[in-house]
């Protein structure tokens, strides 16, 4: 290939991006099997309230969680050091997005809520694991699982704030 | 030498600030990009034996910025300092990654696109591909600094998270723009935090703020002439360490492989994070007592 066409590539694949970036909603393949069905989509994305950007009522993506990842028990659910281990880990990886208080902020949606501490703790995980990419919300699969738990354990003991270190 | 100083000094200067979620490779990419709307500062710098030459600091400062969950961008500054010779800028790179499915798999596949204006003198060895070899690097930078690459590089990087470690596998084909051929290469690493639950306490120096790993990377030749004749290949242990609320620092020691190879690479790296680094605004500084001046 001579440099002259190599840079066209180059220079459509920016333009491409450009397009993307300006639209804003776009993403090159979703869900869980698409590149085994051979299926390239193009989806919308969601607003930062966590609801479908067509308006549907469906926060945070909980219920995209397969049933059989929503049925998993918290292994930390009983233990109050675990949820002040989860306050810590919220304080560090989540407070900068979803705010200290956990009610929300410009870029992301409010965690203190009915709706987290009612739903499965699997589904939690699920989502958490996963993250919601078109929307902004990273894949936690970053840190170990049992992490993932103890911030689970905290946003579902409520908060406990009383008893937690303030340190990151 | 001392020049050599002033640049780790320099390297160590801008590192103390927000938290990172910097990956524990240096050279291997796993398939976790930058939060969106967040940018990581890191400078890079690595210290090189060199037979036929004179020992050499080479380091790159990089800028990556989260633009969508699935959509990460990267600009690399690259310079080297080579003992007995000079001190030289070696060029520029800018990388895009893309996340091709956005839900969690066994194996998450990353596309990976990178465009590079650099100069035969650089010698950050961010990737080792084709037939790179130590003596590539024995040229004086007065001669290799004349020579113009301008290449696209792109990468498969494939990467699962298997029961907390994760394992990634970048496959690499790099074309110089000025003709054929590709060159190829590859880079493979483990790796894995010290401790898996966090501790109820705040810390800083306990296990859990570290990960240790190892990576392997190197050339595999080039499309004319595919295999491990004439390329160079290394083995590096790494070790990083988050601190809370502040920098992620990472080492690796490398050991080459073959007689192609440099014995012996030393890479540290510094990385800290600006959080929603896009709508950060600077603030007027307070009125001094008795008004402005």
């Amino acid at each position: 290939m001579t440099p002259r066409p190599a840079l066209a590539v180059a220079a459509g694949l920016a333009l491409l991006g450009s397009v993307a970036l300006a639209s804003g909603r776009v993403v090159l393949a979703s869900g869980r099997g698409a590149l085994a069905s051979g299926r390239v989509v193009l989806a919308s994305g969601r607003g930062a309230d966590g609801r479908g950007v067509d308006g549907e009522d469906r926060p945070y993506g909980l219920d995209r969680a397969p049933a059989a990842a929503a049925a998993r028990a918290n292994p930390y659910a009983a233990s109050p050091e675990a949820a002040v281990a989860g306050r810590k880990l919220f304080l560090r990886h989540c407070a900068e997005c979803h705010g200290a208080d956990g009610r929300g902020g410009r870029r992301a949606p409010a965690i203190d809520s009915d709706r987290v501490r009612q739903a499965s703790p699997g589904a939690l995980f699920w989502f958490l694991t996963n993250g919601s990419l078109a929307t902004g919300m990273p894949a936690w699969s970053r840190l170990p699982a049992a992490r993932r738990w103890q911030m689970i354990a905290y946003l579902q003991q409520g908060h406990p704030a009383a008893g937690p270190p303030a340190g990151r | 030498m001392n020049r050599l100083a002033v640049l780790s000094l320099c390297a160590l200067a801008p590192a103390m600030a927000a938290a990172a979620q910097e990956r524990a490779y240096f050279v291997t990419y796993d398939h976790q990009l930058e939060e969106p709307g967040n940018l990581e500062i890191s400078f890079n710098p690595v210290l090189a034996t060199q037979r036929g030459g004179g020992r050499f600091l080479a380091a790159w400062l990089e800028l990556e910025y989260g633009i969508r969950g699935w959509w990460t961008t990267e600009l690399y500054l690259d310079g080297q300092s080579t003992a007995g010779d000079s001190t030289v800028a070696t060029g520029v790179r800018w990388e895009h990654r893309v996340r091709l499915l956005l839900q969690e798999h066994r194996v998450n596949p990353v596309l990976y696109v990178e465009l590079e204006d650099l100069t035969a003198a650089d010698k950050t060895m961010l990737e080792v591909v084709g037939h790179d070899v130590e003596a590539d690097h024995a040229l004086p930078n007065r001669l290799a600094h004349r020579e113009r690459l301008r290449e696209l590089e792109t990468k498969l990087i494939l990467s699962s998270d298997v029961r907390d470690c994760d394992l990634s596998l970048n496959l690499i084909a790099e074309k110089n723009l000025a003709g054929p051929p590709w060159e190829l290469g590859y880079a493979a690493g483990v790796s894995r935090p010290l401790a898996l639950p966090a501790r109820p306490e705040p810390c800083s120096f306990c296990r859990e703020n570290f990960v240790a790993g190892v990576e392997l990377y190197g050339g595999l030749g080039d499309a004319t002439r595919l295999g491990l004749r004439d390329t160079s290949h290394y083995l590096a242990p790494v070790v990083a360490w988050s601190l809370p609320g502040g920098p992620t620092l990472r080492l690796s020691p490398a050991f080459g492989l073959n007689g192609a190879s440099h014995r012996f690479l030393l890479r540290f790296g510094v990385a800290y994070e600006i959080s929603d680094a896009a709508h950060r605004r600077v603030r007027p500084a307070p009125p001094r007592p008795g008004g402005p001046r």
